[in-house]
């Protein structure tokens, strides 16, 4: 627990500025900037891919070409150059790295700084971490108690190394190359991420968890997160992101693909923070990320769980693909959304199979200038017989200068399912307030208690020291949004 | 010197005078209790002592503890010793009881230089407050007076008194909505928390509360001023005759 009671502190320490505002400085390998079929062979040869694997970039690439930017979502931005982005940038460290000590210093202490110090987490039995650091995962821990279990948990790029067939077989199997504009593009030039494999049989024994961070300036990052569990396995993992302050806006597009097989589950959780930018929206990250999990197999079950507090944009749509009989898909998330920030969220569940269960819990947080938005789709294909979803979507505003939108796909094919949809807006009335701050509590620490007792139902999905950090950060991000 | 000194207090709520004057000192160890009629102004009195927003003082002075309390927060007020029991207490959905307690209980712990209670010590004292007043844990688990009754509602107001050891207390209308049996443990709750260096405002429209909460001072408000003072003998007058023809003699 010492490494989250760090973090604990850390956070508490924040004053309204963004924490994480420090860039390290790491000399970095970069590839020229902009993007053509030379920067895709350029990353692949960076990573030494076997063939089968820059012939798939490729042909991403292509189909990006020919594909257009989404333009339904409810966010405003300007268009994004993406010839001025750089494509890879790997700080220079040892490319083996046989224990901690040889890890670059300087990097060790951007984790510091994050409060997520890399020797208590060694310490801190449960949690393995793989750390993202731009573009190439520097250090990995635990692997070995986790080998013990026949448990992968390593960088994809190693993985297509050591590991090609799992990656082969999987890698677009739940988000096809051409899916949608970003993820072809993460599919051309995805630079790194994790891959996860837990075989027949086994309870990951810890929690498994990556703290992404973006620290190149105009680096986009295009992670790809590949998590397989096969018959009667689970895993749960746990992704957190922040990124350094800057004043120009960073693309960052993601791809995670999960596959459930029969009796598997696998429950991923999010805690975004990333820079939303200042009070007037310049800088801030633009977070475009496509994230869909297969329940390939029967009773298999999916969980998305996820906090968003960061971001000027976010742009993301965790789904369920619920094609084995009596599978279950669920999706916990609360969208904080202030000043200037714009949140377009939300999942989709589509029912194939028999008796199929869906929920759907989403909490939309408004304040300051801010647009929130959530999106649903739940889809119940013709032979989904018997197939339940229940959709709750609330939406709480701080102020009257910000919104909140709710925005419901319902397709339905089968009778006999049945689909639940509820939704609620309210505000922080001024008798909480005032009994709370009649109580001794401030303005700030007022409505980060009503705000959290709003989010409830979502943050008690979240491991517990999560929860703990994801309650601190919703506090921070509404600083200043009240009185 | 008074530890609640309120001189000559004017107020006015939608460009209409409310209170029209309200003076009253109040020493430590004594209980006061203020009686009148509806709309007399009580709980506009109480809501301006603690400092809501829009209840600002058009005229007039407010001292706790020698200090006025104008140019304080209503949470600065509170956390230097001012307690409001609420007429209707508010809901927090999702925010659990005794976590929320626990939070105002320390911010004032820090404020007065006390250390702050860690979990399992709060815990103890949470619940040892608590089977005083009969509330059970099961109801701290619970969101603060989400589904709470009437009784658990003003039961869980007195339980935060008794937490916060506050040096005035404002009681709006405590015992309204409660039966016999809840009134007697609510009021049993109140005399314990009684001491020399604490005072207590008990506000009222009935006289029943008094008998169980005995008051040394009894004030009666109407139209925003104080139009007779006496001692407990004052509420039993009001129960015979009712408001209307002290009103009428003032
Ligand atoms: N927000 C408000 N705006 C205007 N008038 C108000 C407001 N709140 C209360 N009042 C008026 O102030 C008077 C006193 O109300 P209140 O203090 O609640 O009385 P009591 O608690 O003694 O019953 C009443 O006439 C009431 O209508
Ligand atoms: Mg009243």
């Amino acid at each position: 627990m010492v490494a989250t009671q760090e973090t604990i502190n850390k956070v508490n320490e924040v004053g309204s500025a963004y924490k994480y505002g420090f860039v390290t400085d790491l000399e970095s390998e970069k590839a020229p900037l902009g993007l053509n079929e030379d920067i895709v062979k350029f990353i692949s040869s960076k990573k030494n891919e076997p063939k089968w694997l820059l012939d798939w970039r490729l042909k991403a690439y292509k189909k990006w070409l020919t594909m257009k930017e989404p333009d339904w979502a409810m966010v405003d931005f300007p268009k994004i150059n993406f010839q001025d982005i750089y494509y890879y940038s790997a700080p220079k460290a040892k490319p083996k790295l046989n224990s901690l000590d040889e890890v670059d210093p300087e990097l060790l202490k951007t984790y510091e700084k994050l409060g997520i110090p890399i020797k208590e987490q060694e310490m801190l039995a449960g949690v393995a971490v793989d750390y993202v650091f731009d573009s190439v995962s520097v250090a990995t821990t635990f692997r070995d108690k986790l080998a013990k279990e026949g448990i992968i948990f390593c960088p994809i790029s190693e993985a297509v190394q050591n590991h090609p067939d799992l990656v082969k077989k999987y890698i677009g199997s739940v988000i096809p190359m051409n899916d949608n504009y970003y993820a072809a593009l993460n599919s051309a030039v995805f630079t790194d991420g994790s891959f996860v494999y837990v075989p027949k049989g086994v309870k990951c024994p810890m929690e498994l968890s990556t703290y992404f961070r973006i620290n190149e300036q105009n680096s986009g990052q295009f992670e790809r997160t590949l998590i397989i569990v096969e018959d009667n396995s689970y895993v749960s993992y746990l992704e957190g992101c922040t990124a350094p302050q800057r004043d120009e806006n960073q693309l960052h597009a993601a791809v995670v693909e999960l596959v459930a097989m029969d009796d598997a589950e696998i429950k991923y959780s999010t805690v975004q923070n990333w820079y939303p930018g200042d009070k007037d929206g310049k800088g801030g990250i633009y977070n475009f990320v496509t994230k869909r999990g297969n329940c390939l197999g029967n009773r298999s079950k999916i969980s998305w769980t996820q906090v968003e507090t960061g971001s000027a944009i976010t742009w993301k749509y965790p789904s369920c693909v619920l094609r084995g009989d009596n599978s279950v898909g669920e999706f916990y998330s609360v969208a904080v959304a202030n000043n200037s920030q714009q949140a377009d969220t939300g999942t989709k569940m589509i029912h194939i199979g028999k008796n199929t269960k869906s929920t759907i819990i989403s909490k939309g947080i408004s304040a300051g200038k801010a647009q929130n938005t959530y999106r649903g789709q739940v889809q119940i294909q013709k032979n989904a017989k018997g197939a339940r979803n229940f959709t709750q979507c609330d939406s709480l505003l701080i102020g009257d200068k910000c919104g909140a939108h709710t925005v419901p796909y319902i397709n339905q094919h089968t009778p006999s399912a049945r689909v639940e949809h509820e939704a609620t807006t309210s505000k922080i009335s001024e008798d909480q307030l005032f009994y709370c701050l009649q109580r001794g509590l401030d303005t700030e620490q007022a409505t980060s208690l009503i705000v959290n007792g709003f989010c409830k139902e979502v943050m008690k999905e979240l491991p517990m020291e999560f929860a703990v950090e994801a309650q601190k950060l919703i506090g921070i991000s509404l600083e200043g949004s009240v009185g | 010197m008074s530890l609640l000194e309120i001189k000559n207090a004017c107020l006015k709520l939608d460009n209409k005078n409310i209170l029209n004057g309200v003076s009253l000192s109040i020493n430590s160890g004594e209980v006061h209790a203020i009686m009148g009629p509806n709309g007399s102004g009580k709980s506009t009195l109480s809501y301006m002592l603690s400092g809501r927003d829009g209840y600002e003082l058009e005229s007039g002075e407010i001292l706790l503890d020698g200090q006025s309390l104008s140019d304080m927060s209503a949470d600065e007020r509170a956390r230097s010793g001012l307690f409001l029991a609420f007429q209707y207490p508010v809901e927090l959905p999702g925010v659990g009881a005794m976590s929320f307690l626990r939070e105002a209980v320390n911010s004032r712990r820090k404020f007065i230089g006390q250390e702050e209670f860690d979990h399992l010590a709060f815990v103890k004292e949470a619940r040892k407050e608590a089977s005083k007043m009969f509330v059970k844990d099961e109801m701290l688990k619970r969101a603060v007076n989400v589904g709470f009754s009437g009784g658990e509602k003003k039961k869980f107001e007195i339980l935060q008194m008794a937490m916060l050891k506050p040096k005035v207390s404002i009681l709006d209308e405590t015992d309204s909505g409660l039966d016999v049996d809840a009134l007697k443990i609510v009021s049993d709750g109140v005399n314990a928390q009684r001491s020399d260096d604490n005072a207590i405002v008990v506000i009222t429209h009935y006289q029943r509360l008094l008998d169980y909460i005995v008051p040394d001072f009894v004030h009666i408000l109407s139209e925003g001023v104080i139009i007779k003072s006496g001692g407990p003998e004052l509420a039993l007058e009001v129960e015979k005759n009712g408001y209307a023809g002290m009103i009428n003699a003032a």
